[in-house]
C-alpha cells in the first residue's frame, strides 16, 4: 500500500519513490506565515493535486516546490537531495495565463529547445512534432500573441514538455478556458503522464480533480488540512477544510 | 524680412543642384551618426538589459547615473575627448584629432547612455512579465538578456532613432573634435554653424531643411523594415 | 539565423565604412590653427589648392577664435598658427612654443552700423572719436567679447579713446563672446555698431541696412602672422612640411596669391611680409 501520502507522518516523508518532497516547510511574508510547517511528497509517474480554498497557499506551494521562491526555512528534496541547478531543469511549469514571447509559435518552442541546447535540424524535428501533438502546426508562424486563450495554453504546454522535463507543475491551467480547450489541454496532460511526467497541478474543479487526479494534497490556511489517493480524500475527507470543499459549502482560510 | 517661401525655395534649390561638395557633407554626417549609433548600441543594449533584467546592489544609483547621463551637453563632451585626444593628452599619439574617428567616439560617448537607459527601462518593464517564465526555464543571465532584447526589438528600435535623432542634430561636439576642416571633418550640422557664421542664414535654414529630410528617410526606412517584418510574420 | 548572420555583417561593413576615414591616405597633410575670420573670407579657398597643387601637401585649417587657435597650438595640436594677434603671438614664440613670428600681410577693420547712425559718426576718418561719440550717446555697440585679434584690438582702440566700455557692459555694451560672423549676426539684428575686418564683412551674407560708418584710420590696421609651432615640444609637429608652407606663404608666389583673392572686385588682404 502506498499510503505514504500522509502529512502526519514527516519522518516517513523521503521514500525511493518520491521524486519531490518538502519536509516541514515554511513560507512567512508580511508578518503572516503563508506556508505553515508543510510535508508533502511527490511520487514519480503519478497526478498529484493540489487543492483548497483561495488563499490556501497552493500557487505559494508549487512556487516554492520548483524553486521559483526561497522558503524561509524548511527543506526541498529532489530524489533524497538538495536539488541543484540540473534537477531543477528537468521540471517545468505551466502557469494560469499563459506567458508568450513576443514572436512567432514556432519560435517560442525553438526558444525552449535552444535553451536546453537543441539546434539545427533536430531542433526543427522536435518542434515539429510538438506543434503537431497540440495540434498548432497551422498556426506555426503566427505571432504567439494573437492566439486564442486556448490556443497560447496549448503552446504554453507544448513549450514546458518540448524538453522532456520528468515533473510538470499547472498551476490552474484551464481555469479560464472553455469545455472544448478544457478537454484538449487535458487530453496533452495525460498524454504526457502516460510518457512518464509526474504532475503536480492545481485544480480549483471538482469533476477536473475526479478525471485527472490520482493523489491529492489538501491545503487550508497555508498547512496540509488532509492528503492521501482522490478516492479517498474526496470520497471520504476527514478534514474539515476537504469536507465543506467537496460539499460545495464556501469558507475561508478564516473559517476553522 | 525673411520669407519662408524663400528659406524652402533655396532648399529646393539645393537639391536640384546637388554637387559633389553636398554629397561629401551629407555621406560624411551619415557615416560619423550611424557608425556612432551601432557602436552605442553594442554597448548600450546589454548593459540597459542587465540593468533592467537583474538587481544587484547599487541599481538605483546606477539607474539615476543612466538617466542623468542622457543630459550631457555636447559641447562638454567635445571638450572632453579634446582633451583626451589632443597632442597633449593621453591618447594623443593615437593622432585621431581632427579625424572622422574623433567625431564617432564623441558622438558614441554623447549617445550610449541615452541606448543604455531607454533599454533598461524597456527590459524592466518587459521582465516583469517573464520574470517568472525565464525562473522556471531555469536561463542563465546571457539567455535572459537576448531573449529580452529580442523581444523588445520593436521598442529598440525607436530608442536606437532616439540615439540617431540625437548624434545627427549636434554641432557641439563634432565642432571642437573634428574642427570643422573642409573635405575632412565638415557635416551638415557644422557647415549649419559655419554658413550662419557668413551671414548667410537662408543656406544655413535650407541646409536645415536637408537634414530634417534626411532624417525623416531615416525614420522612415525603419519604419519601413519594421512593419514588412511584422507582415513576414504572419506569411 | 539568417538574420543574425545579415546583422553582423551590417554591422562590421558599417564599422569598416566609419573608421575607414581615418585611415585615409597619408598623404601629406598639415594642420593649420586659423582663425573664423580668415576662414570665413574665403582666403583658405582661394590660397590652399594652390599650395597642394605645387607641393602635394593638403593643408586642414581648423578655424576657431584667436584664443582657442593658440591653445590648440599649445597643447600641439597643430602644426602652424596663423592669427592675428600681433602681442599674443610674440608671446607664444617667447614661452617657446612657436619657432619665429614673420609678418604674412595685413587687412584692415572697419566700424559698421545701422544707415540710421545714432551716434552721427558715418564718414569720420577718426575712430577713437567715434568711440567716444558712441559712448557719450550710449549707441548700442557689439563687441566679439571672446579675447580674439579682433576683441584685442578692439580694446585698444577704446583705450585710446579713454572710454571704459566694460563699465558699460550690459547696457549699451552688449559682449556677445562670440565669432566675427554670430556677432555680426547679433549685432545688425539689435541695430549696434560693430567693429569688423574688412574682409569678413566684404563676404557676410547679412548686412541688412547697414553701413560702414568709419574706416581709414591706421589705428584700424589689421597684421597677421604666421608662426611654426616648436617641433621641439611636441613630436608630432609636422616640422618640414609645416615649414614648407610658411615659406610658401612668405614667398613671391604666395605673396602674389594672396594680394589676387579679392570678392567684387575688391583686394581683401594685403601681402607684408619681409623681403
Amino acid at each position: 500500500m502506498r499510503d505514504t501520502v500522509m502529512s502526519m507522518t514527516p519522518a516517513k516523508v523521503a521514500t525511493q519513490d518520491s521524486l519531490l518532497a518538502a519536509r516541514d516547510l515554511c513560507f512567512h511574508a508580511g508578518g503572516k506565515r503563508l506556508i505553515d510547517k508543510v510535508s508533502v511528497v511527490i511520487p514519480e509517474g503519478r497526478r498529484t493535486l493540489v487543492m483548497g480554498a483561495n488563499g490556501a497557499g497552493k500557487s505559494l506551494l508549487l512556487r516554492l516546490l520548483h524553486g521559483l521562491l526561497p522558503a524561509t526555512s524548511g527543506q526541498i528534496l529532489w530524489q533524497g537531495a538538495a536539488p541543484d541547478d540540473r534537477a531543477r531543469r528537468t521540471q517545468a511549469m505551466v502557469f494560469q495565463r499563459p506567458v508568450m514571447l513576443r514572436r512567432s509559435v514556432l519560435a517560442n518552442l525553438n526558444f525552449a529547445l535552444s535553451v536546453h541546447g537543441v539546434r539545427g535540424a533536430e531542433r526543427a524535428e522536435q518542434a515539429a512534432r510538438a506543434l503537431d501533438m497540440a495540434g498548432l502546426s497551422d498556426l506555426a508562424r503566427h505571432p504567439a500573441r494573437v492566439l486564442s486563450g486556448g490556443e497560447q495554453q496549448r503552446l504554453a504546454l507544448a513549450r514546458a514538455l518540448i524538453c522532456q522535463p520528468r515533473l510538470l507543475f499547472l498551476d490552474e491551467p484551464t481555469s479560464s478556458l472553455d469545455p472544448a480547450s478544457t478537454q484538449r489541454i487535458e487530453d496533452l496532460i495525460n498524454a504526457a503522464h502516460g510518457r512518464g511526467v509526474t504532475i503536480v497541478m492545481i485544480t480549483h474543479d471538482m469533476g477536473q480533480a475526479r478525471r485527472m487526479g490520482d493523489e491529492v494534497i489538501f491545503l487550508h490556511a497555508g498547512q496540509v488540512a488532509e492528503s492521501g489517493p482522490i478516492d479517498q480524500v474526496l470520497g471520504h475527507p476527514k478534514s474539515e477544510a476537504a469536507r465543506a470543499w467537496t460539499q460545495g459549502r464556501l469558507y475561508t482560510s478564516s473559517t476553522f | 524680412m525673411f520669407s519662408f517661401g524663400d528659406i524652402m525655395a533655396e532648399a529646393l534649390a539645393l537639391i536640384l543642384n546637388w554637387d559633389r561638395n553636398l554629397s561629401e557633407i551629407v555621406v560624411l554626417s551619415l557615416r560619423v551618426t550611424l557608425t556612432a549609433v551601432l557602436l552605442s548600441c553594442l554597448i548600450g543594449l546589454p548593459l540597459g538589459a542587465l540593468v533592467g533584467a537583474f538587481r544587484f546592489p547599487g541599481r538605483a544609483v546606477v539607474t539615476v547615473v543612466l538617466n542623468a547621463l542622457m543630459g550631457l551637453p555636447p559641447v562638454v563632451v567635445g571638450l572632453f575627448v579634446y582633451l583626451m585626444l589632443s597632442a597633449s593628452g593621453l591618447f594623443g599619439p593615437l593622432q585621431l584629432l581632427y579625424t572622422p574617428a574623433a567625431m564617432i567616439i564623441a558622438q558614441t560617448i554623447l549617445v550610449t547612455p541615452i541606448v543604455a537607459a531607454l533599454t533598461k527601462q524597456v527590459v524592466e518593464d518587459l521582465h516583469g512579465e517573464y520574470a517568472e517564465q525565464f525562473a522556471s526555464m531555469g536561463l542563465r543571465a546571457y539567455q535572459r538578456v537576448t531573449a529580452l532584447l529580442w523581444d523588445a526589438r520593436y521598442s529598440l528600435m525607436t530608442v536606437a532613432l532616439a540615439g540617431f535623432g540625437r548624434a545627427v542634430a549636434e554641432v557641439g561636439a563634432v565642432l571642437i573634435v573634428g574642427g570643422n576642416i573642409n573635405h575632412v571633418t565638415r557635416v551638415m550640422t557644422t557647415t549649419i554653424a559655419l554658413e550662419t557664421s557668413k551671414g548667410n542664414l537662408e543656406l544655413a535654414l535650407a541646409l536645415g531643411v536637408l537634414l530634417l529630410v534626411i532624417a525623416l528617410l531615416v525614420n522612415a526606412v525603419v519604419m519601413a523594415l519594421r512593419a514588412s517584418a511584422v507582415r513576414a510574420a504572419y506569411a | 539565423m539568417l538574420r543574425r548572420h545579415l546583422f553582423s555583417l551590417a554591422a562590421g561593413a558599417a564599422l569598416a565604412l566609419g573608421l575607414s576615414g581615418t585611415v585615409q591616405a597619408q598623404d601629406q597633410f598639415i594642420v593649420v590653427q586659423s582663425t573664423t575670420s580668415t576662414q570665413n573670407s574665403g582666403l583658405f579657398d582661394h590660397l590652399l589648392p594652390i599650395f597642394q597643387d605645387k607641393t602635394g601637401i593638403e593643408v586642414r585649417v581648423v578655424a576657431v577664435g584667436t584664443g582657442q587657435a593658440i591653445n590648440n597650438a599649445m597643447n600641439g595640436d597643430g602644426d602652424v598658427l596663423f592669427v592675428h594677434a600681433k602681442a599674443s603671438e610674440e608671446k607664444f614664440v617667447a614661452e617657446g612654443h612657436g619657432l619665429q613670428r614673420s609678418d604674412v600681410m595685413y587687412n584692415d577693420f572697419i566700424l559698421v552700423g545701422p544707415s540710421a547712425d545714432p551716434a552721427g559718426i558715418a564718414g569720420t576718418k577718426d575712430i577713437a572719436a567715434a568711440l567716444t561719440k558712441i559712448a557719450e550717446v550710449g549707441a548700442p555697440f557689439a563687441s566679439r567679447g571672446d579675447d580674439s585679434g579682433t576683441h584685442k584690438a578692439e580694446l585698444k582702440l577704446w583705450k585710446e579713446a579713454g572710454v571704459d566700455a566694460a563699465a558699460a557692459s550690459g547696457g549699451w555694451y552688449r559682449e556677445t563672446g562670440s565669432g566675427m560672423g554670430a556677432t555680426l549676426n547679433t549685432g545688425t539684428a539689435m541695430g549696434a555698431y560693430v567693429l569688423t575686418d574688412r574682409a569678413t564683412w566684404i563676404s557676410f551674407g547679412n548686412k541688412g541696412e547697414y553701413q560702414i560708418a568709419v574706416e581709414g584710420d591706421n589705428r584700424l590696421f589689421n597684421q597677421y602672422g604666421i608662426i611654426l609651432v616648436n617641433p621641439e615640444k611636441h613630436a608630432n609637429v609636422k616640422a618640414e612640411a609645416g615649414q614648407m608652407f610658411i615659406d610658401w606663404i612668405l614667398s613671391t608666389e604666395g605673396q602674389q596669391a594672396i594680394a589676387d583673392y579679392k570678392i567684387d572686385g575688391q583686394q581683401l588682404f594685403f601681402p607684408n611680409a619681409e623681403g
